[in-house]
């Protein structure tokens, strides 16, 4: 028998993966197609303090090997995920929850977190500072060390729980943000979010997207992701959750010999909705394959 | 909702870009007319999802236009290939609420979806009459399968080059009596029979969808009690429902 086993700053996972945010909803869904039961936690839908529409439609492009996405994190709002949506998924569910926060302002951020800290059934808060910043001019948290670290620092102030802060890849240089959250009190990385991209259609001649740029993930972003993980893993001590273009078993190996402790699925989910299933049904085919006992073995071994 | 792998059996051309494909496999989670199934083609990231035309145990029909890439590698299909099809995605139409005599109403390939809900109205006792529109007459196709099931059936065509010379409004105006409108079609077309109507009705919509099946939100629209995802809290709406 293998060990699959990790454990993220405390917080046991009978398996590492996970589905991501933003691509299992708020998970009890699922449950009407596989037990969700055997997943590793689950990264629940992006909240943000008031409920959102989201962006116009379409919010949704076809790439080589991905997606363009531009959804702009709909979602019910703080109050109506922890009224609503986390009992829900509790009835059906006994692993451990992620709660994915965004915000469009540093008190944003700290009144979701203050809120999701106080949810027992939330083990994890993951908080995504890709976000662009309403007080300034729209760039994104994530995109500059000390912002980065401002709100991590915020965030830390209100939580007694885990905080992974979730990375966006579109920075010149993601190992600088990482560090910047490290010294901000953060417990763990989440990389990446997706990378930015853009279609136009041949007929229109217009983007393809309403907001005209999203999110580019899937398949194709996997070794964007594997290099991020790679250097983030080397400069900081904390724990990581590996994401991007994750669909197989074999990835999500790969993700954790670069450094991952565990590893998000997202885009695949949507095109298989059993992915996240399947691949936790071939992990141990597959370590045994690689002569692999315990999963924690392999955790940044690519390093040495 | 249930992946499977389905047989080609059949592809036909029906028009210069519709198409009519058979598909053999495990129907079971396909519950009423008006659903879609979500179809993995080799080469593409995201499933395509197209409405089911019919539907019995082991065999689906579904009915096609080529707009992209998908639906032109779909075009080229001629039978045996393997297709990995999610089925029994969307709410699809009641046919509770019908009263006896409900009107369907189809325009393009808005119509195809109208054909196993005609067969689920017939077996139920109820007298349907079918309205479709197209552009032109060499866009019409279904128009002899709906009269196979002896419903009557009347055309529009917006050039006049069949039928009744105009939109699918034009041919309504035609119908004496109806008790309820189903619907399925582009937008524009939706929109005009809602405001050309007199009853309750049910609108089948289209949308952009990542997933199909709820995860996404890549498909969301507003209605007047909630947001809704078109691919699982649709693509059928109620008339009282839709903001327009």
């Amino acid at each position: 028998m293998v060990n699959t086993k990790v454990s993220l700053c405390g917080v046991e996972l009978t398996n590492p993966v996970v589905p991501a945010s933003g691509t299992f909803g708020f998970g009890y869904e699922f449950n009407d197609i596989y037990d969700i039961n055997i997943l590793g936690a689950i990264s629940i839908k992006g909240t943000t303090k008031e409920a959102r529409f989201g962006n116009a439609l379409p919010r949704i492009a076809e790439c080589t090997s991905g997606l363009i996405n531009s959804i702009g994190l709909q979602n019910p709002g703080i109050d109506a995920v922890i009224e609503k949506e986390i009992p829900r998924l509790r009835q059906v569910y006994r692993k451990p929850i992620i709660s994915n926060i965004s915000g469009f302002s540093i008190e944003e951020y700290v009144e979701c977190c203050e809120k999701i800290n106080k949810v027992d059934d939330v083990d994890i808060i993951e908080v995504n500072i890709s976000c662009p910043n309403v007080h300034n001019g729209g760039m994104s948290f994530g995109t500059l060390p000390e912002n980065a670290e401002a709100v991590t620092k915020a965030v830390k102030k209100v939580t007694t729980k885990p905080v992974f802060i979730k990375l966006t890849p579109n920075v010149t240089d993601i190992v600088s943000i990482a560090k910047a959250c490290e010294q901000g009190g953060a417990d763990g990385i989440s990389l990446i979010n997706t990378s930015q991209g853009m279609r136009v259609d041949l007929k229109t001649r217009k983007p393809v997207i309403a907001n005209k740029i999203g999110g580019f993930s899937g398949r194709a972003i996997f070794p964007i992701a594997m290099k991020m993980v790679y250097q983030v893993y080397e400069a900081v001590k904390l724990p990581i959750m590996g994401i991007g273009g994750v669909a197989t078993a074999e990835d999500v190996i790969e993700m954790m010999m670069a450094g991952a402790t565990a590893v998000q699925v997202g885009a695949e989910n949507l095109v298989n909705p059993y992915a996240c299933k399947d691949i936790i049904e071939a992990l141990p085919n597959v370590m045994e394959k690689y002569k692999i006992n315990d999963l924690n073995e392999i955790i940044g071994v690519a390093h040495k | 909702m249930k992946q499977g792998f389905f047989t080609v059996q059949a592809n036909v051309k029906l028009t210069d870009s519709v198409y009519k494909m058979v598909l053999l496999g495990d129907t079971s989670a396909i519950e009423r007319p008006g659903q879609f199934v979500n179809i993995k083609l080799d080469g593409l990231f995201l499933r395509r999802p197209i409405s089911v035309c019919d539907y019995e145990e082991g065999k689906l029909t579904i009915i096609y236009k080529v707009v992209g890439v998908g639906t032109e590698k779909m075009s080229k299909m001629i039978g045996g290939e393997k297709l990995d099809i999610l089925t029994g995605l969307g709410n699809g139409y009641f046919t509770d609420f019908s009263g006896d005599k409900p009107l369907l109403v189809g325009g393009g390939v808005g119509v195809p979806p109208l054909y196993h809900l005609a067969k689920c109205l017939i077996k139920e006792g109820k007298n349907p009459t079918v309205v479709i529109g197209f552009n032109t007459i060499s866009e019409i196709f279904g128009k002899e399968d709906f009269e196979k099931l002896g419903v009557k059936v009347l055309v529009a065509t917006v050039d006049g080059s069949f039928g009744i010379k105009g939109f699918v409004t034009d041919a309504i105006a035609q119908v004496e009596d109806y008790s309820y409108v189903y619907t399925c079609g582009p937008e524009p077309m939706l929109k005009a029979v809602y405001n050309a109507t007199t009853t309750s009705g049910e609108y089948s919509f289209e949308e952009r969808m990542g997933c199909g099946f709820g995860a996404c939100m890549g498909c969301s629209c507003k209605t007047k009690y909630a947001n809704k995802r078109i691919c699982k809290d649709g693509p059928v709406l109620v008339k009282e429902e839709i903001i327009w």
